[in-house]
């Protein structure tokens, strides 16, 4: 170490674009989402594993009249979303609270609306990974899909949008280690409960009620769009964007940055 | 792009009050922090160093009182790539890798500094690709300290920045707060540690229950109630020797405005007295840290 050269530290304040911001935070969230062991378990391994499982497995039933694999993609799928978007998310988010690191980020020129907007591509992103590969093992399972890409593909940003304002809300108001709680006890419930695992009938006449989660409802539009080859299901595209606003509004009015 | 000159002081704070459950841990704090120059806010543990800090670098409102950052309110946007924060403690991704912590800071900014000369200048270098989680104590605040600087603000808030630093790299924190100031910029550090102080400051806030109790260049502090302190054999007879005591057996006393002409008295009396006085200083800065703040320990 040598002394410091006269005018190397003297000031050139200056905020970097946006894009070269939003660049480099979603590189960052994205390195954290996939060097994190628990987040591939939770987005990629469980998954998959469920998928596989579940097509084989003979104890599982499904209604008359449809094929296994064709039952199972769509859910698996909404089981993915679920678990980036929303327990990943929240999980993150509520230990960058813990180790102030949004607080800190709040000092520096990095505005909010990038930060947020990183996130949600660095979400995005991984969806696109976990969603491919359950396409290629769903197809290697003897999978047909039907339907509308871009029904499916706003079926999953409904989804997302409100997977992620239910991740922040309970990130942004919690602590860490009750964020992880509650966002793993809400992942499974949510899973239970989200006509992933066995068909919604199995709920009598709650079921109504229970379509209604926004899991049952983004597994159930899936499967509408991907298993019968339907146009939009619009209950299900309701019930989603009644979630996300709530959501979203929830999160923006109580998220705490630190 | 130059930074545009800046008329007045760095940082302002008038009357500043923050209460907590109606409790004042700040209450009617004022300071001024002249540009390019290191202004040092001692205290106590609880004294209100950090909330003062906090509320100037934006996190917190005040409950009364002015506070004007370069001239702005603490909570305008466009400081943010002009202030430099360093908190006590935390604010990195603990699983990001040293090196992809700074460059991530790093890109926020138009032109900032070199990311691999700051990691050597501040001893990183061997542990760039190690994550923060495992990085120890004092990595961990030489790469916030880091973090700080590389976007080349024009004021920097430090707190606490030698916490559990070891001597060596103690040296290396020190050696950049004098490299910012010779550059132009200038910095707020919150320290309880005298040397620090006394190394680095050209002003010194000594503030203790939220209030500040004393104010001015060490120098200032240190000479304004003037004393000297000497040892030598106890018991002496003080005759002659004006404003003069034995504060404790061999611990001498003399109270007087500190200059060369009371420095030369007092040897001149020890040398008729044939007494070989040891140790003879003025105040040190902790002697009036003590006075001001008391001598029984904080928690």
């Amino acid at each position: 170490m040598t002394a410091w050269a006269p005018g190397a530290l003297s000031p050139r304040p200056g905020a970097a674009p946006f894009s070269r911001m939003l660049a480099s935070q979603t590189r960052a969230e994205l390195t954290l989402l996939l060097r994190n062991g628990e987040q591939i378990l939770l987005t990629l391994v469980i998954p998959l594993g469920l998928l596989l499982v579940l097509s084989k497995a003979s104890f599982v039933t499904v209604p008359t009249g449809h094929d296994r694999v064709g039952f199972f993609v769509p859910g698996v799928m909404a089981l993915a979303v679920m678990s980036t978007a929303f327990t990943g998310q929240a999980i993150g988010v509520g230990f960058e609270r813990q180790y102030g690191v949004l607080k800190r980020l709040g000092a520096t020129p990095l505005p909010r609306s990038v930060l947020l907007g990183a996130k949600t591509l660095a979400v995005l992103a991984v969806e696109v990974l976990q969603l491919s590969l359950i396409a290629v093992v769903g197809r290697l399972l003897g999978w047909h899909p039907h339907g509308s890409v871009v029904a499916v593909l706003l079926l999953v940003a409904l989804g997302t949008a409100a997977f992620s304002g239910l991740g922040l809300l309970l990130g942004g108001t919690l602590r860490g280690l009750t964020t992880l709680a509650a966002a793993n006890l809400l992942w499974f419930l949510l899973l239970v409960l989200g006509g992933v695992l066995f068909p919604l009938s199995h709920f009598g006449g709650t079921e109504p009620v229970v379509r209604l989660l926004p899991t049952a409802a983004l597994a159930d539009g899936l499967r509408a769009v991907l298993q019968h080859g339907r146009g939009l299901p619009l209950r299900d595209v309701l019930a989603l964007g009644a979630w996300s606003v709530a959501a979203l509004a929830a999160a923006g009015r109580f998220f705490r940055w630190e | 792009m130059a930074a545009p000159a800046l008329q007045g002081p760095a940082l302002e704070v008038a009357g500043l009050v923050k209460r907590y459950a109606g409790r004042p841990v700040v209450d009617g704090l004022s300071l001024t922090l002249r540009p390019g120059t290191v202004l040092a806010l001692l205290g106590p543990n609880g004294a209100g160093k950090t909330t003062t800090v906090e509320i100037c670098e934006g996190f917190r409102r005040p409950d009364a009182g002015t506070v004007r950052v370069l001239g702005l309110a603490p909570t305008d946007r466009t400081l943010r790539p002009r202030v430099g924060v360093m908190p006590q403690a935390g604010g990195a991704y603990p699983g990001l890798r040293a090196e992809e912590m700074l460059r991530l800071v790093a890109s926020y900014a138009a032109a900032p500094l070199d990311v691999a000369a700051l990691l050597d200048r501040l001893a990183l270098t061997d542990v760039r690709r190690t994550s923060y989680r495992r990085l120890s104590g004092g990595q961990q605040q030489r790469l916030s300290l880091a973090m700080a600087i590389v976007g080349r603000p024009e004021l920097v808030f430090l707190d606490e920045p030698t916490a559990g630093l070891d001597p060596q790299a103690r040296h290396a924190t020190w050696e950049l707060v004098e490299a910012l100031r010779s550059d132009g910029v200038s910095v707020v550090l919150t320290t309880h540690l005298l040397d620090e102080a006394e190394r680095l400051a050209d002003d010194v806030v000594v503030i203790d229950h939220g209030r500040v109790v004393a104010a001015g260049s060490v120098a200032e502090l240190t000479r304004s109630q003037g004393e000297l302190r000497f040892r030598a054999t106890p018991g002496l007879d003080l005759t002659g020797l004006d404003g003069s005591r034995e504060e404790k057996p061999g611990h001498y006393v003399v109270a007087g405005r500190v200059d060369p002409q009371l420095l030369a008295d007092v040897t001149a009396w020890c040398a008729r007295q044939g007494v070989m006085a040891e140790g003879l200083r003025s105040r040190s800065l902790e002697d009036v840290f003590l006075e001001l703040t008391g001598r029984e320990a904080r928690t």
